[in-house]
């Protein structure tokens, strides 16, 4: 009889004095939502460039890998500013771990960003345009993996509106990484050369939108950390821009000032998004009932 | 139900599993190891004296993190971290005047037998010892913090001072000497009892099976099974009330059994960005 006095209702549902079940991720602001957007610029600038080199468009192609470049290596510089102990960022290389994106990522990293590096030297000097050639598609072939796994990282964690998100997260992730390589494009290119990177930002813009939809849709309760606070306003403003980037790219594109105006809103878009994603993971991680409400309605009896 | 089908990214396979559920130490490689061992903290007999506190920060030289008033019943201590390693959890129940209850509860690491803080480590700092528990080799973890977000039950931390990644390791250095972990040796009621396992699991549901006879039904053990999302943990509890009452989460899964799945949908979103990029220069030359 004490038992069903204890029973609380459905809607609501018990915690430790409020207090949050797991920690607030230690990462940092802005290193690593900054990296997130800086790695996806870096991770499609570097096929886009592939393109571009592959069909004659010289001038688009410069402007990618030395956007590649420039990115991947303040993502560097962000990742290990933010460790802890930044002087062991070597220990990233100790082992291979296929079961840690983190160690995942730190490989892949190794083998783009001297590619991307590469790449951007050849072609801005024009000194070894063979190994510029080899190291533009090796760029090529490893951003877009670059782009595309740090959604992994963010999901493979206990934080609610991280690890909930793990189907759509990949896909938004690299649909932002197209809209910021292709804004970043039209902002430095002529339109004459900027035809693909119009292509990608606005195949990139339209994808998001669908993707961040999908995930809102999806997430139920978990959604509310994108939806509300500092995440939200973010996430806002990020479609705003996406969808006016996407609005202008489409109608005056061949415009140079249109297009340039298109391509910095879609860059903006993609920092804010990034930025969006990762305060939602905190507020989400913050609040226990992200944590709590969605393991008791699994319906399974308590370990 | 199978063991197998429990197995997420780090346990595709493996030896010597028992009915028990996975041994975790054979799967990284220990041959002939010593039994698996762990806590069973029965909090129906803590009376929240904090003596596991003090000896485990005392042994194990944690610092010293902070003196506040929390308002939070005798709780002061707050939650386990970087360093706090055994945490005492206070919790006052009035439903009606003269029907108090007060709920106390020595929290402390896991040591999941699927951990997730280990699984997503990229240095290899953290690692599984011979007896089946979880540590953090310090001169090698460099503080990414990935840990930190990968544990279920807010457990591990990073240190403000150091840098690095901090956790119980249920007394590494003792035990493996055949002494008795610190807050262990210290629990004056014997609320925190150390030995295998698998002895642990036997004493835990006798003392359940007593509890209930005697009329505790709302008596539950948490962590014991090893089918549930961490494939059982290595130090388990007997509480009183729901889990979330006392801070645990009611029914965790350890992150990494989502990862494979997670690497496929990865997969397809690069080659998804690579065919865009690639097509988007495709068509009509300018």
């Amino acid at each position: 009889m004490k038992r069903e006095q204890l029973m609380v209702p459905a809607a609501e549902f018990r915690s430790y004095y409020g207090r949050p079940v797991i920690k607030e991720p230690v990462w940092g602001v802005p290193d690593v939502p900054g990296y997130l957007f800086l790695g996806g610029l870096a991770g499609a600038s570097s096929p886009l460039a592939a393109a571009a080199e592959l069909t004659g468009r010289a001038e688009l192609a410069l402007a990618a890998k030395t956007a590649a470049a420039g990115a991947i290596g303040l993502s560097v510089v962000a990742l290990v500013h933010d460790l802890g102990r930044p002087a062991r960022f070597h220990h990233m290389l100790r082992v291979f771990k296929p079961t840690s994106p983190m160690s995942v990522g730190s490989w892949l990293l190794s083998a783009y960003g001297p590619a991307a590096g590469a790449a951007a030297a050849s072609a801005i000097t024009g000194l070894l345009p063979g190994l510029g050639r080899v190291a533009t598609v090796a760029a090529a072939v490893t951003g877009p993996a670059v782009a595309a796994y740090t959604a992994a990282l963010l999901s493979d964690t206990a934080v609610p509106a991280w690890h909930e998100a793990h189907r759509e997260l990949p896909y938004l992730f690299v649909s932002s990484a197209a809209t910021a390589a292709g804004g970043l494009g039209l902002v430095l290119v002529r339109p004459e050369q900027a035809q693909p990177a119009r292509n990608l930002a606005m195949v990139g813009a339209a994808a998001e939108l669908t993707a961040k939809s999908l995930l809102l849709q999806r997430l139920g309760e978990v959604a509310e950390p994108y939806q509300s606070g500092r995440a939200g306003r973010l996430m806002e403003a990020a479609e705003i821009l996406t969808a006016g980037g996407l609005a202008a790219a489409a109608v005056g594109g061949r415009t140079r000032l249109v297009a340039a105006m298109a391509g910095a809103a879609l860059v903006a878009s993609s920092a804010l998004t990034r930025f969006g994603i990762f305060y939602a993971g905190r507020a989400s991680a913050n609040d226990p009932k992200y944590t709590i409400r969605p393991q008791k309605e699994r319906g399974k009896p308590a370990p | 139900m199978s063991v197998r089908t429990h197995a997420g990214a780090a346990f595709a396979s493996g030896p010597a599993d028992t009915a028990g559920g996975l041994d975790p130490a054979a799967r990284s490689g220990y041959d002939g190891h010593p039994p698996r061992m762990g806590f069973f903290t029965d909090t129906s007999v803590c009376i929240g004296c904090k003596a596991c506190e003090v000896a485990c920060k005392e042994w194990n030289e944690v610092p010293e993190d902070g003196l506040e008033l929390t308002g939070m019943s005798y709780d002061n201590t707050q939650s386990l971290g970087a360093s706090t390693w055994r945490h005492v959890a206070f919790i006052e129940q009035i439903e009606q005047p003269g029907q108090a209850r007060w709920l106390m509860a020595s929290d402390v690491c896991k040591h999941c037998t699927e951990a997730g803080c280990l699984d997503v480590c990229p240095t290899g700092a953290l690692l599984r010892t011979e007896f089946g528990t979880v540590v953090v080799q310090d001169d090698v973890c460099n503080g990414c913090g990935n840990c930190v977000a990968a544990c279920p039950f807010g457990v591990i931390g990073r240190r403000e001072t150091d840098g690095g990644a901090h956790k119980c390791t249920l007394c590494y250095d003792r035990i493996g000497d055949g002494l008795t972990p610190a807050c262990a040796k210290a629990c004056p009621t014997e609320s925190i009892q150390f030995g295998p396992l698998d002895e642990l699991r036997e004493r835990a549901q006798a003392r359940l099976e007593t509890l209930h006879e005697a009329g505790t039904v709302e008596a539950r053990l948490y962590g014991a099974d090893h089918r549930d999302g961490i494939g059982g943990a290595g130090a388990f509890f007997l509480l009183l009330d729901e889990p979330e009452v006392y801070g645990l989460p009611p029914d965790p899964v350890v992150t990494t059994r989502d990862l494979p799945r997670m690497w496929r949908h990865v997969a397809a979103a690069a080659a998804a960005l690579a065919a865009a990029a690639l097509l988007s220069a495709a068509g009509r030359r300018p």
